[in-house]
């Protein structure tokens, strides 16, 4: 898998490219500023980005910016977003093309090799991969949504696991549940939600992000 | 024409047409005066006054814009910050704002003297000039005088014939001449009659050094406490976190050849602590300077509050680029102490945020559909917003009645960078 690496912290980009090279990863570009990134990004097109957000010369949502002007030019390319903060805002500005692909973790995540590698591997397969910070907070905004109040707490934290991205074996594997369980609480979720079932992955977890995101 | 010559006339001639336009203003000063004297004797004069000394005080500061503009005169603004005007006795903190302040009554002086004496120095040139026009035309226009009866005289001349016609127009260029001379002179005496009434008394700077000394010492308070308050969650949080990473680590290390099943755990432990202090320093940077603010400025940073807080907010922002940091700072921590106190007391649901930049200053209205009755008590938030604000001379109004709906209106005076992103160093 082609990857495409911003990240303005020589020790971070690489450390993270080794870690990425070890599981299989092929870096093709590792990045220090937002302009590069933005023709890396647009003549090299990688199965997938990780992109810190602050990066060179104005060290504001510089990588932010690129990623979204590339996926203006190359609708749906996968970008996984890494940041000291998670912003609603700026998840919000990811999702908003619909177009799938799309990552946005706090950079301590990384620490988690398994799970940030299961994250890229999401992300460049057209998934979403949110941070649990990212969820919580929508959860907690929406926290006197009276469709939601009428969840179980199971199907609460299914839904919150879905939101981030995982799959229905993902999920039963975190909640120690079969996958049988897990397909039946989703199925409620969604009639509870009053959101139109659907057998894809992808298109369920926006469903979901649409709903939280009203 | 020599350039000297053409550059002389046109500053003349652009003097008096600047002339002209105070002249305006005096007319306009007569008509305020009238008003103001109407509003005084009316039945609701408790209602129309304060809007009228606002109306003059709009018209004393374009005079004073003006006299710095033309004639490089710098008259600075006399008034009294307008502080504490909020809560149930809004309306008569409004008037004693407005009575006690020395410079009302130095407009209203101002106000009665400028259409006699502003008047004439701004309209002389002009006048002159069109009276020099009036010679240079006389070839032309005597004749027809003296046929419909007129009694013709220009100067001490009697024109009665083209060569008396010819010598009036040498006169009226020489006239025209001398109005062009006085324009830039009779515009800088203007400027110093009205910097004479309307520029600060010693008496009022006096009162603006009180009010500075005091807001400097209130934003001196606050800044200590805040770096007590900085200083004590690293000690209590990410500092003692990382300690107890270091002590989880050696632990592991001496088990590393007798358990190893024991040193998993700890591994295990030592992350989480570290995650937990990088949390811990993520809200403590947000608490001083939220990243969204740095990347994106006031309006983007107040879309994300909305967006993180309880109630349904909808934000309107029109501030077309970034305003210095210090006034970003306070006014971002505002709105979130003003969103924080209504989910908490107002019952409200829904809230409407307005942002906008007009003229000079910052204005931010917070309007809830909750249950009113709000007041700036001593030791509140919307209290200790207002001394913040007014650090920066700026203000923070409340309406609040009984039933709702609640308005809190912050001005913060402030100019406008362009719209360009300002570098910042690199704090992450």
């Amino acid at each position: 898998m082609r990857i495409v690496l911003a990240e303005d912290h020589a020790l971070l980009r690489d450390g993270m490219t080794r870690l990425l090279q070890a599981h299989g990863f092929t870096v093709i570009a590792a990045v220090d500023n937002g302009t590069d990134l933005l023709q890396a990004l647009t003549e090299r097109r990688p199965d997938v980005a990780v992109v810190d957000v602050r990066l060179p010369p104005s060290f504001t949502d510089e990588g932010l910016q690129a990623a979204l002007a590339a996926r203006r030019q190359i609708p749906g390319l996968p970008v996984l977003v890494l940041s000291q903060y998670v912003e609603q805002l700026y998840a919000r500005e990811l999702l908003a093309d619909g177009a799938g692909g799309i990552g946005y973790l706090l950079k301590d995540r990384v620490s988690s090799t398994d799970e940030f590698l299961d994250a890229v591997r999401r992300v460049a397969a057209g998934g979403t991969a949110m941070d649990p910070a990212v969820i919580s907070r929508l959860l907690a905004r929406n926290a006197k949504d009276k469709p939601l109040a009428r969840l179980t707490q199971r199907e609460h934290d299914v839904l919150a696991l879905m939101a981030e991205g995982r799959s229905n074996a993902a999920i039963a594997q975190r909640l120690v549940i079969g996958e049988g369980a897990v397909g039946k609480h989703i199925a409620n979720i969604f009639a509870k939600l009053d959101l139109p079932p659907s057998d894809s992955d992808n298109r369920r977890v926006r469903a979901v992000l649409t709903y939280l995101n009203r | 024409m020599s350039s000297p010559f053409a550059a002389w006339a046109r500053r003349g001639w652009v003097a008096a047409g600047r002339g002209l336009a105070l002249f305006g203003g005096s007319l306009l000063a007569v008509l305020l005066a009238v008003t103001l004297a109407l509003a005084v004797v009316s039945v609701a004069w408790v209602v129309l006054v304060p809007p009228t000394v606002m109306a003059v005080r709009r018209l004393a500061n374009r005079a004073r814009r003006l006299a710095d503009a033309w004639a490089g005169v710098h008259i600075p603004a006399p008034y009294l910050p307008q502080a504490l005007n909020g809560g149930p006795k809004r309306f008569w903190r409004r008037w004693t704002w407005i009575v006690r302040d020395p410079a009302t009554w130095r407009d209203l002086l101002w106000l009665l003297v400028d259409p006699i004496i502003g008047a004439f120095l701004a309209g002389l040139p002009a006048a002159v000039i069109a009276y020099g026009l009036f010679g240079l035309a006389q070839p032309i226009v005597w004749q027809p005088i003296v046929d419909a009866g007129g009694s013709n005289w220009y100067g001490m001349i009697h024109v009665d014939s083209q060569a008396a016609a010819w010598l009036a127009a040498v006169l009226g260029a020489g006239v025209v001449l001398l109005g062009l001379a006085i324009g830039p002179a009779s515009l800088l005496l203007h400027a110093q009659f009205t910097r004479s009434l309307l520029a600060p008394t010693p008496a009022a700077l006096a009162q603006r050094v009180r009010h500075l000394t005091e807001t400097r010492a209130d934003a001196v308070d606050a800044q200590a406490a805040e770096l007590r308050r900085i200083e004590r969650d690293l000690h209590d949080g990410a500092q003692a976190g990382l300690v107890a990473v270091g002590m989880t680590l050696s632990a592991a290390e001496q088990l590393l050849a007798d358990d190893p099943q024991a040193v998993r755990t700890l591994l295990g432990e030592a992350r989480e602590a570290s995650t937990k202090a990088l949390n811990e320093l993520r809200d403590l940077v947000r608490g001083i300077h939220p990243p969204v603010l740095a990347d994106r400025g006031l309006g983007d940073a107040v879309r994300a509050l909305a967006l993180d807080s309880q109630l349904t907010v909808q934000v309107s922002v029109d501030v077309p680029g970034r305003l210095p940091p210090e006034v970003e700072s306070a006014a971002y921590f505002a709105v979130s102490e003003v969103l924080v106190n209504a989910a908490k007391h107002s019952g409200a649901e829904q809230v409407w945020l307005d942002l906008r930049h007009h003229d000079v200053a910052l204005r931010i209205r917070v309007t809830d559909n909750g249950r009113g009755g709000a007041e700036i008590g001593h030791g509140t938030g919307l209290h200790g917003i207002q001394r913040r604000l007014a650090t920066f001379d700026g203000t923070l109004a409340l309406t609040s009645p009984p039933g709702g709906p609640t308005t809190v209106t912050m001005e913060v005076p402030c100019a406008l960078s362009s719209p360009k992103t300002t570098l910042s160093s690199e704090t992450e």
